[in-house]
């Protein structure tokens, strides 16, 4: 199995991206389980066709210790397993500690058991490492291959090389790697060679460039993905090729992140050079 | 073999000497720290030289010191009968909170005493994650509905800090609901602070805040005091008690040993403070004195000559001849006794030598009663003092303020629009300093110690061996932390935290329980009997085994 967690500064397509892949990862023929680690709960809403999981942790609120994996995963589109791990409201508790508590939890119960017959666990993080529980899918070898969603603004790049420090942090006491920068593209100039530069520098590649289309939201809207939602649209065939780059990808690094100066100039090169 | 007196153990060493095989084993950054912490004491024009105190410990060094929530929860706060203690938290917290201080209560006629009950909002795993608001709150009603308590005090806990509970607004909409109980709260999570000093100034602002001052009721007595920083450990409180009533003065409130909620409402009728324990609760007493015009005097009620010194002071104060007279009547009453079991046990003590590294004030207190044994102190220092505590008042307006200073709240304090009432005049209070009653005044530990011995502050466990080690002492006195790796080293060691099983040591009856203790110890060989299988077979032998 092997073991994937997506990052990436907050609002830039990572539960869609993920989401996305996952359905090009099942016509693959993949048997895939996505772990929403956000408090919100969203990670799984076009698996699922809507907002319709009942959270690990709120399951562990209601129900105490008597909790089967039945009552925290649900079967999504093609076959998939969808958790939440959930959390407290905006400005309460930690987050980050019910992230703990929601994979240990799950580990317990077996959900990665060999049984299971699964060939991806993903791991849909919220936002930046913010603080100990967000990394904890990164660290004690929960995920070992890290996909950072990014595009060339420059808060998105500036958040890419935060995640790619925690990542060489955790590195170092584990067997965690960054697999690749997927780009996001946001229509940013020369967005494509940018993303591919800085991916060089950074010791990995930019494993997929997905194009802007709006039949992403419309998908969204239909709380579907847009292989589900439209098999023929142009966009569907963009996530069967992320897909596939990440299934056949063997490019595995431990990072090597910018100084702040670095890339700001890489920012300057490109941004100045039309 | 010859008898060496504590005269000729001091001459045998040299404190700079001592002093650098002390932070020898450190490197060379520690060594620098530790060694402004060491002060070989001289007596300067100017008091004492200068200390350094109340910063950090350095990692990895087993300090003496304890936390913030001990220093609220435990030291403060714990000794209050009649309010109830919740702390919110994981149960250890509380457990080991509970009980463990040896400050006494008497229930009273009122017979309110939560002493021994010990309440946790015993937050569990998803407490932590969603927040454990409503489980507190729910808690507080509990414990209302159950004792019908004055007062409910909420303390936090590191992972309340942590998680951002917002326990001030829970204490404050549960007072409003509840509308006969005092509810409030303290943010004194553990890792707040250099020590628990840090906790001793959180729990007494928020009593200043919430309590003093709530009860107007007059309180009757001729001649009112309050007793601050005296937490009747071993029943000192009590013994003071009755001397104090047999000298018909009135305690309206002690801070806060066997105290009660209405004692600390009651507080602003007194007219004169009396502060035992400056490190922990100087700042009130400056606080009373702003806002409700009450002076402040230092007391020390430990050492027969020191209590009959304090009464005599109190009486000054007072100006009043009857209440000298009976004071002296009950000096003269209660000192016969005390110097009668002096004097059998002096000549057993006269001569030995002690360490004293306890409390912000008791390493000084304590000396009192050890003069009085003819004992010499060797070295002393407080785990969580001050410099002002060190090197006296004087030096109040030169200590750095630091980041960590910073982080503990100090409240602005102004006179009390309805109740603030200067007890004395400017003119009385001139006449009464002429006459040598000083207000507002503390030397300090340092300039009480004779030159050429070690004043040390934050002193450690390897430190504290190696002092042992070198100057040999008589006795040992510390807290329960040190106990048993000095009584190891073959020395008899004395808890001044929680003095053990014993006490009180306080005021005249206080004293003589103390004389016959110290006899005991320093009398008593057993310690030195023990060997450590090094000393009696100093070195391993092995030999290689050919295979």
């Amino acid at each position: 199995m092997r073991k994937v967690a997506i990052y990436g500064k907050g609002g830039i397509g990572k539960s869609t991206t993920t989401q996305n892949t996952v359905a090009g990862l099942v016509e693959l023929g993949r048997q895939v389980m996505v772990v929403g680690c956000d408090p919100k709960a969203d990670s799984t809403r076009l698996l699922l066709g809507g907002l319709a999981q009942k959270s690990v942790l709120d399951t562990l609120r209601e129900e105490g210790e008597d909790v089967e994996l039945e009552d925290i995963r649900k079967k999504g589109y093609g076959g998939t397993w969808c958790v939440e791990s959930g959390g407290p409201e905006p400005g309460v508790g930690c987050a980050g500690r019910g992230i703990i508590t929601s994979i240990n939890m799950l580990e317990s119960l077996g959900a990665y058991d060999e049984s299971e017959g699964l060939d991806y666990a993903f791991y849909d993080v919220l936002g930046d490492v913010v603080c100990g529980g967000f990394a904890m899918p990164i660290r004690d070898g929960k995920a070992e291959e890290i996909y950072i969603v990014c595009s060339g603004e420059m808060m998105a790049m500036y958040a890419a090389n935060n995640i790619s420090k925690g990542i060489t942090k955790f590195a170092q006491s584990g067997n965690v790697r960054l697999g690749g920068l997927i780009c996001n593209s946001r229509k940013v100039d020369n967005e494509k060679e940018m993303i591919e530069k800085f991916a060089e520098r950074l010791g990995t590649q930019m494993i997929y460039f997905i194009p802007r289309d709006n039949d992403v939201q419309r998908a969204e809207i239909n709380r579907k993905t847009v292989i589900e939602w439209n098999p023929e649209a142009k966009q569907a065939d963009e996530y069967r090729g992320l897909a596939r780059a990440i299934d056949e990808n063997d490019m595995f690094v431990i990072p090597t992140p910018l100084e702040i100066e670095d890339l700001e100039e890489l920012l300057m090169d490109f941004g100045l050079m039309n | 073999m010859a008898i060496v007196t504590a005269d000729e153990k001091l001459r045998q060493w040299d404190p700079e000497e001592i002093k650098a095989k002390l932070i020898s084993i450190y490197p060379p950054k520690v060594a620098r720290k530790r060694a402004r912490q060491i002060m070989i004491n001289e007596a300067l024009e100017e008091g004492s030289p200068e200390i350094m105190a109340n910063v950090r410990t350095i990692p990895g060094i087993i300090t003496m010191r304890g936390c913030t929530y001990a220093g609220c929860k435990g030291v403060i706060m714990g000794p209050t009968r009649d309010i109830v203690h919740l702390v919110h938290g994981p149960i250890g917290c509380s457990f080991y909170a509970w009980l463990t201080r040896r400050n006494q209560t008497n229930a009273g006629p009122d017979g309110e005493n939560y002493m021994t009950y010990c309440f946790s909002t015993d937050m569990q795993e998803s407490d932590i994650i969603f927040g454990g608001e409503k489980k507190l709150a729910q808690a507080i009603q509990e414990i209302y509905d159950l004792m019908h308590p004055k007062a409910i005090a909420v303390f936090a806990t590191c992972p309340v800090g942590l998680i951002g509970d917002d326990i001030h607004t829970v204490a404050r909409n549960m007072k409003e609901r509840l509308g006969d109980c005092n509810v409030f709260a303290f943010s004194c999570e553990g890792y707040k602070g250099v020590s628990q000093s840090a906790g001793h100034h959180i729990a007494n602002n928020q009593i200043f805040r919430h309590v003093i001052g709530e009860n107007d009721e007059p309180k009757e007595g001729k001649y009112r005091i309050n007793l601050l920083g005296e937490y009747n450990i071993g029943g000192d409180g009590f013994e003071i008690d009755r001397i104090f009533k047999r000298c018909g003065i009135t305690n309206i409130a002690t801070f806060s040993g066997n105290s009660t909620y209405d004692q600390f409402a009651s507080a602003h009728q007194a007219d004169l403070n009396c502060v035992m324990c400056h490190r922990s609760i100087n700042y009130v007493a400056d606080m009373l004195e702003i806002r409700f015009g009450i002076p402040w005097v230092k007391v020390n009620f430990i050492g027969a000559n020191a209590t009959a010194k304090s009464l005599r002071k109190i009486a000054a104060y007072f100006n009043d001849r009857e209440l000298e007279q009976r004071i002296e009547a009950v000096i003269a009453n209660e000192l016969p006794e005390v110097e009668k079991v002096l004097e059998e046990v002096r000549p057993r003590t006269e001569g030995k030598t002690v360490m004293l590294f306890v409390g912000g004030s008791r390493a000084h207190h304590y000396q009192e009663l050890f003069r009085e044994l003819g004992m010499k102190v060797l070295s002393a220092g407080y785990e969580f003092a001050h410099r002002d505590d060190y090197e006296g008042r004087r030096v109040l307006p030169f200590i750095k303020v630091d980041a960590d200073s910073r982080n503990i709240e100090e409240i602005e304090v102004e006179p009390d629009e309805r109740r603030y009432r200067p007890r004395k005049s400017p003119e009385e209070m001139e006449v009464l300093e002429k006459a040598g009653i000083k207000f507002k005044h503390y030397e300090g530990l340092a300039p009480d110690m004779p030159p050429g011995t070690l004043v040390i502050d934050d002193l450690n466990q390897h430190e504290a061996e190696k002092l042992v080690e070198l100057l040999e002492p008589d006795l040992f006195c510390a807290g329960i932390k040190e106990k048993y790796s000095i009584q190891k080293l073959g020395v008899p060691m004395k808890q001044l935290h929680s003095y053990d099983s014993g006490g009180p040591y306080a005021g005249f009856r206080g004293a003589i329980n103390f004389y016959r203790e110290i006899d005991r110890l320093v009398n008593s060989r057993v310690w030195s009997y023990m060997k450590a299988p090094w000393q009696e077979e100093p070195q391993l032998s092995a030999a290689y085994v050919n295979g």
